[in-house]
């Protein structure tokens, strides 16, 4: 597909009443906006990432998604960092009227989605939807998510998708997949209503030098990557090695602050509360993003579980690349490497785990 | 489609003041045929909501066969808590719930029973020893070991006398610390483990309170000839959900609020006592 045709893509999701998200640049990092016209793509920008580190770049080129990612691309979108759950009404007989914040079905369809991203919504969907108990506002968000993903091209520094197995390119879970070459886009269907797309936009055969040109970019885009995990189930290494004191030097550097909670794309917890009307006669019930780095998070009945900084970092990383194998069958990590970039303390999880797991510590 | 966080109204019909500290409220949900449909099992838990401050999770303490009323025994700690213990009858809340996993009743009858509890009134195991105390002919042998801090947070004793009156069951209480007149032991519940009356092959333990203390009592079990799948107890974390979402109850890779809170020894071995998990 020629690029300047893209817009056809973002006119066919929006006759089937998709409203399109895109990447854009905000406040200049790569942020997911509803977009109308492929104009608001972020045509010749690069991001440079390393600890501590994010900046954009533009560059003389076309090239719409040139760059690994943002500090955000579905799971705001899917699982919203505030979410009404529902409202008390006190009525003047005092009696508790309580109604559920209904869950507003939309259609969204987002352009330019990462592997490690959709490897992150399954991990997102084990846990919100195949349950007992599914949760109703992610299934409304969910269920008619049109993804158009991209295969990575330009993974950051901060990339290690190719250890985790997640990336660079998308193999499942997408309805349209693009590839972005330099004069085009390879457009490949995954699902029935991606195909169905798919016919009704211009097509043309791609060449064997375009193919070729996807391979070499799929093949860079592995052997770009420097980091790595010392391995795909860290459970059994992580949790005999509790006392290392590689836990203690990390804890030193560490603010304790939820950035790396809340870049990362699998990480699903959230706390609820209440916000009260100013006239008393009712109480909205919210659930918001919370972070197994705060206070508040293990706080039970007059004694905080995890006091330290230490024992924070020790949960939030043996519940990522430990824990999630037991719950839901694999690392929850995907190897984006956001924790990287937005740790304003610039630890390196990839770093940590290797000292811990390959290192010389007791434990 | 059911939403899993909605609370329902519940009426208070009773509240009974159990110690300073420590208060019970017999509850009703408003809809008649909800709370007609109600059941539950010793040990589970609801969420209960005061208007305009949040929810909180409480372990239900009324028998699972008493229709018509579910009871809860609170004891004041925080700002929803306060605020509770202040509601009276007539006055309406919003519960939701049973949730989690319960006693292993169906395992334990013909067994002796070992019910260990430290601190403050621990509500799951009073759930249980009410239980069989309703069904007293299910089980074997009855010991219910209690352990406080002071002999003054010993409560419930006119409770304890009547479990004392029920066949074949004993009651052994300790405190760290007696007053003059406490006629029960001064120290640690595994002092009391050589008066328990029980046969190791078929018994089973089920405890509830301080970590360290639990730790203690299944290494006393253990010596006794109880193995891991002999031992049973009842897990506290920060819950907000109750349905295994929100991640504040994660003990290691289980979710407390839905795998527990009542787990196997065995399931929760590994971590058990590890500070920070």
């Amino acid at each position: 597909m020629p690029r300047h045709e893209l817009q056809l893509l973002l006119r066919g999701l929006r006759a089937q009443d998709y409203t399109c998200y895109g990447p854009t640049v905000h406040e200049n990092t790569i942020t997911y906006v509803p977009i109308e016209d492929v104009a608001a793509l972020p045509t010749g920008y690069r991001d440079e990432q390393a600890p501590a580190h994010y900046r954009l770049t533009k560059h003389e080129n076309q090239h719409q998604f040139a760059w690994a990612n943002g500090p955000q691309a579905l799971k705001p979108l899917l699982f919203k960092p505030r979410q009404s759950l529902w409202t008390a009404h006190k009525s003047d007989d005092d009696r508790l009227d309580l109604r559920e914040s209904e869950p507003v079905n939309e259609r969204m369809a987002i352009i330019g989605v990462r592997a490690c991203d959709i490897a992150a919504l399954y991990l997102q969907d084990r846990h919100f939807l195949h349950t007992d108990t599914p949760d109703p506002y992610y299934r409304a968000a969910r269920e008619h998510l049109f993804i158009v993903a991209v295969n990575c091209s330009h993974p950051a520094a901060t990339c290690f998708c190719a250890s985790t197995g997640d990336g660079p390119s998308v193999s499942y879970g997408y309805d349209i997949a693009l590839t972005e070459l330099e004069d085009g886009f390879i457009v490949v269907a995954y699902s029935t209503r991606g195909q169905d797309l798919l016919q009704t936009l211009p097509r043309q055969e791609v060449t064997a030098a375009q193919m070729q040109q996807a391979d070499d970019q799929h093949e860079h885009a592995i052997a770009c990557q420097t980091r790595t995990l010392p391995s795909r189930n860290l459970q059994h290494e992580l949790f005999s090695k509790l006392d290392h004191p590689q836990w203690d030097d990390v804890a030193e550097r560490c603010l304790s602050c939820g950035n790396c909670t809340a870049v990362c794309p699998s990480c699903f917890c959230h706390s609820e509360h209440d916000a009260g009307g100013l006239d008393l006669a009712q109480s909205e019930h919210l659930r918001e993003w919370d972070s197994c780095f705060t206070e508040g998070h293990s706080y039970i009945h007059g004694i905080t579980i995890r006091g330290g900084t230490r024992e924070r970092y020790r949960q939030w990383l043996t519940h990522k690349l430990g824990s999630w194998h037991t719950q839901y069958g694999r690392s929850g990590c995907v190897g984006c490497g956001r924790c990287i970039s937005w740790c304003p303390a610039a630890i390196d999880l990839t770093a940590e785990v290797t000292a811990i797991c390959t290192g010389d510590g007791d434990g | 489609m059911d939403n899993p966080y909605l609370p329902y109204e519940a009426r208070i019909i009773e509240r009974i003041q159990e110690s300073s500290s420590l208060f019970t409220l017999r509850l009703a949900l408003t809809d008649a045929q909800r709370q007609e449909d109600y059941q539950f099992e010793p040990g589970q838990f609801n969420m209960l909501y005061l208007y305009g401050l949040g929810e909180i999770a409480i372990s239900i303490v009324s028998d699972p066969h008493e229709g018509g009323f579910i009871d809860h025994t609170i004891r004041v700690v925080g700002r929803i808590t306060r605020a509770m213990s202040e509601l009276k009858p007539g006055d309406v809340i919003g519960l939701r719930g049973p949730y989690g996993r319960g006693w292993p009743m169906r395992i334990a009858e013909e067994k002796d029973i070992i019910v260990v509890t430290g601190g403050l009134g621990c509500a799951p195991t009073v759930s249980v020893i009410n239980y069989i105390a309703h069904r007293r002919e299910r089980f074997g042998r009855l010991n219910i070991v209690q352990g406080v801090k002071h002999s003054s947070d010993f409560i419930w004793r006119e409770r304890y006398d009547q479990w004392r009156q029920l066949p074949h069951t004993q009651v052994l209480v300790a405190a760290d610390a007696g007053a003059a007149i406490w006629p029960w032991h001064v120290g640690r519940v595994t002092d009391l483990f050589d008066q328990l009356s029980y046969d190791p092959s078929r018994s089973i333990v089920m405890m509830c309170g301080p970590e360290g203390m639990m730790r203690a009592v299944i290494k006393a079990m253990h010596e006794c000839g109880l193995q891991d799948s002999d031992l049973w107890l009842s897990m506290e974390r920060n819950m907000q959900c109750a349905v295994g979402h929100c991640g504040h109850c994660m003990f290691g890779s289980s979710f407390v609020c839905k795998d527990g809170p009542v787990f196997r020894y065995d399931e929760v071995k590994p971590l058990l006592g590890q500070r920070g998990f």
